[in-house]
């Protein structure tokens, strides 16, 4: 038999993009701050394209779903946005909205304690902290492009802000939207802030939010992020962390939502005893997609940073998790943590994970570690055996399984948001999910 | 009342229950006694319901429900309770938190009303008292990191805040320290009346002196081979199983 080529088939153009560029070309001239980063991103995104599997950090997660739509102009009506609300979570205190990637006053409540501004008016004019890096991340170049508005907070010297909500909802229910909203977090010398940022909204629609975190001297970040996007969204989102010396950023990703979503968090450890957690759990059905990708660089000696990553998948659901973790020449004494844990509840689900440590320094203390499991069905009968039902047992066996993870977040009224959150999560996806794979 | 009859069961296609027949009248207290292998624990397991084990012959009437057809949790709800030979490790569960929810879901399917964390914790604290438990032991993660006595002994708290009508305690004894088989069989003998039945596997005699029981069984082989009074304990005590397995596979 005469042997053919075997050839991959090419890729269908990225119409998603196309219309992105030509939407830039539109705007360009009604968009805050300096053209230039702006046309530096168009022209990354027209030269390379965005990222496709043949790429290595992108190897798991193919965006190929998301190419094949086009994406609108999001004009949210004024009443979109008050019954959007409602898919945040019930959590006094202040608050700064987005809709559709655009800052709604009508709905915020500014916190006493801390500045705050808007990307739109003025934010945007000292430009784009540079700490992302538009060519290799290039959904990053998308929303660089493309941003609109986003959150500037800024916590002075020596000053608790207190607790701040940041929500985040899209109104993809009249038809597909994109936003890219733009944030910058700095927390001054000694300063503090727990942020809960929040995503979710309606319909089919992309969120692309980039958050760009710069911590001073001993300043400490909480950073819980819930991303609880429509079933029809997808969620690709980038977070730059900088710490200078004795810095903490302390961040827990909770991902229940979104038929595809990808958390990226690239943290840098700047200054020595810095400490950095980005600890995760991804809890996903159906032919959800979910992919957890961190890059922490250590780049000062006796620093530390933790992660423990988990993931609960149902039904046909996969997950990824890519955890790289670079110590430089400098950074002696780095102690370096990570473990991922999946818990796979049905034969379909899959988890995809790669830890990657690249040491260049010869004195750091580095682990890893991964397990993959199913429920014990000794625990399981345990459980039934003491009048509980099958589903609640499963819950409950779930929830312990989450208990370490969730213990890293120390704000009671923040953990009771994401308890609530999973509690509600398995009510409806996950009990549906349940129903079918049995 | 419990009615076992012809109880076949295998694993694996291995016949383990080979006809067991056995009645537990309500009130009355039935010690079940065997060598190691015999099928003990097996028929404790098909009783309460796990997975695994397929039952190929015979029947099991629980005050008049049809057993096997029922759901682990809907024989728990109807008043059945399996003190476990290994108890379980629940890591990230709490003790008090997972009796609770237990206890309730009990209630629920009774149409009972639930207790609320002041009202139950008011009665596990009771119970851990008469049993000579550290308070301790309610906020731990269930048996992770009890010593084998605590296991047995937070298998007996179970039974005692649930209620069952019929405890099956699977070598509830094996472990326990002198003091604490006292402890434990007062709490069984408190439990003692016209609505609860035990069905008590056990090695020792020395069980059987502290609580009574009114029948006495030797299941060996995947039967019950003998049956008698309190006295056949003492027998056995003595003579050991080999004369009775020997003289059944005579008689076979
Ligand atoms: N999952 C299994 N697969 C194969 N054989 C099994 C399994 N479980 C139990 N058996 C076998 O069934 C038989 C009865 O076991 P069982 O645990 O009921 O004995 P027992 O009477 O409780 O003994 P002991 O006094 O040692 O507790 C044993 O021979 C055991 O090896
Ligand atoms: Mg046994």
């Amino acid at each position: 038999m005469a042997a053919t080529p075997l050839r991959t088939p090419a890729r269908a153009p990225n119409a998603a993009l196309a219309a992105f560029l030509t939407r830039y070309d539109g705007l360009r001239e009604r968009l805050p701050g300096p053209h230039e980063p702006r046309d530096a991103a168009a022209e990354v995104l027209r030269e390379m394209g965005w990222p496709t599997p043949k790429e290595e950090p992108w190897h798991y997660t193919n965006l190929r779903p998301v190419e094949a739509q086009v994406f609108h102009e999001a004009v949210a009506e004024t009443g979109d946005g008050t019954r959007l609300i409602a898919h945040l979570p019930a959590v006094a205190g202040p608050r700064l909205i987005f809709v559709d990637g655009r800052f709604r006053g009508d709905l915020s409540a500014l916190p006493p304690d801390v500045t705050t501004s808007t990307f739109a008016e003025g934010g945007a004019s000292s430009g784009f902290d540079l700490l992302a890096r538009p060519k290799r991340d290039r959904l990053v170049a998308l929303n660089t492009m493309l941003a609109e508005d986003g959150a500037i907070i800024d916590v002075a010297e020596g000053i608790d802000g207190g607790f701040l909500l940041l929500g985040q909802l899209t109104s993809g229910q009249h038809r597909r939207v994109a936003s890219h909203p733009r944030h910058r977090l700095r927390l001054r010398r000694g300063a503090s802030l727990v942020l809960l940022e929040v995503s979710a909204g309606e319909g089919e629609y992309l969120h692309n939010p980039v958050i760009e975190i710069d911590l001073a001297e001993g300043a400490h970040l909480t950073h819980v992020r819930l991303q609880q996007e429509s079933a029809e969204a997808f969620h690709l989102s980038t977070v730059y962390v900088d710490t200078a010396a004795r810095a903490t950023y302390d961040s827990f990703s909770l991902s229940l939502g979104a038929q595809l979503g990808r958390s990226e968090i690239h943290a840098r450890l700047g200054g020595a005893q810095a400490a950095v957690h980005l600890n995760a759990a991804q809890i996903m059905g159906g032919t959800q997609l979910s992919d957890f990708t961190t890059v922490i660089t250590h780049d000062a000696p006796n620093c530390a940073s933790r992660q423990t990553v988990k993931s609960v998948l149902i039904g046909r659901a996969r997950a990824v998790f890519q955890g790289r973790i670079e110590v430089a020449r400098v950074a002696q004494k780095t102690d370096g943590y990570q473990m991922n844990q999946a818990l796979l509840l049905s034969p379909d689900a899959e988890i995809n994970s790669k830890p990657e440590l690249e040491i260049y320094a010869d004195d750091v203390k580095c682990s890893h570690g991964a397990t993959v499991g199913a429920l014990d069905p000794e625990q399981l009968f345990y459980l039934r055996s003491r009048g509980i039902a099958a589903a609640e047992a499963r819950m409950i066996l779930v929830r312990a399984f989450l208990t370490d993870a969730f213990e890293a977040v120390t704000h009671e009224g923040v953990r009771a948001v994401l308890e609530h959150a999973v509690e509600t999560w398995w009510n409806t996806t996950g009990r549906a999910a349940e129903a079918l794979a049995s | 009342m419990l009615e076992i009859r012809g109880l076949t069961a295998t694993i694996d296609d291995k016949t383990i229950l080979n006809g067991i027949d056995l009645t537990i009248p309500p009130g009355e207290i039935h010690a079940v006694m065997g060598p190691n292998g015999a099928g003990k624990s097996t028929l404790s397991y098909v009783l309460s319901g796990r997975e695994g084990y397929e039952v190929t012959a015979g029947s099991v009437t629980f005050y008049g429900q049809d057993l096997l057809a029922m759901e682990p949790e809907e024989r728990a709800a109807a008043g059945l309770f399996l003190a476990f030979q290994y108890p379980v490790e629940l890591p990230g569960v709490g003790n008090a938190n997972f009796l609770r929810t237990a206890l309730n879901a009990i209630h629920r399917r009774r149409g009972e009303p639930e207790l609320d964390a002041v009202q139950f914790l008011k009665l596990a604290r009771g119970e851990v008292k008469k049993l000579a438990m550290s308070e301790d032991m309610l906020k731990r993660n269930v048996n992770v990191g009890f010593s084998g006595g605590e296991k047995k002994r937070n298998e007996v708290l179970q039974m005692a805040v649930l209620k069952p009508k019929l405890a099956i305690l699977d070598e509830t004894d094996s472990g326990l320290d002198i003091d604490a088989l006292r402890i434990v069989a007062d709490g069984v003998n408190a439990q003692r009346g016209p609505g609860f039945s035990s069905l008590i596997i056990t090695h020792y005699q020395r069980l059987l002196d502290y609580i009574v029981p009114d029948r006495v069984h030797v299941l060996a082989e995947g039967r019950i081979l003998r049956s008698g009074g309190p006295e056949l304990a003492h027998e056995l005590e003595a003579r050991g199983y080999a004369g009775l397995v020997g003289e059944s596979a005579e008689a076979a």
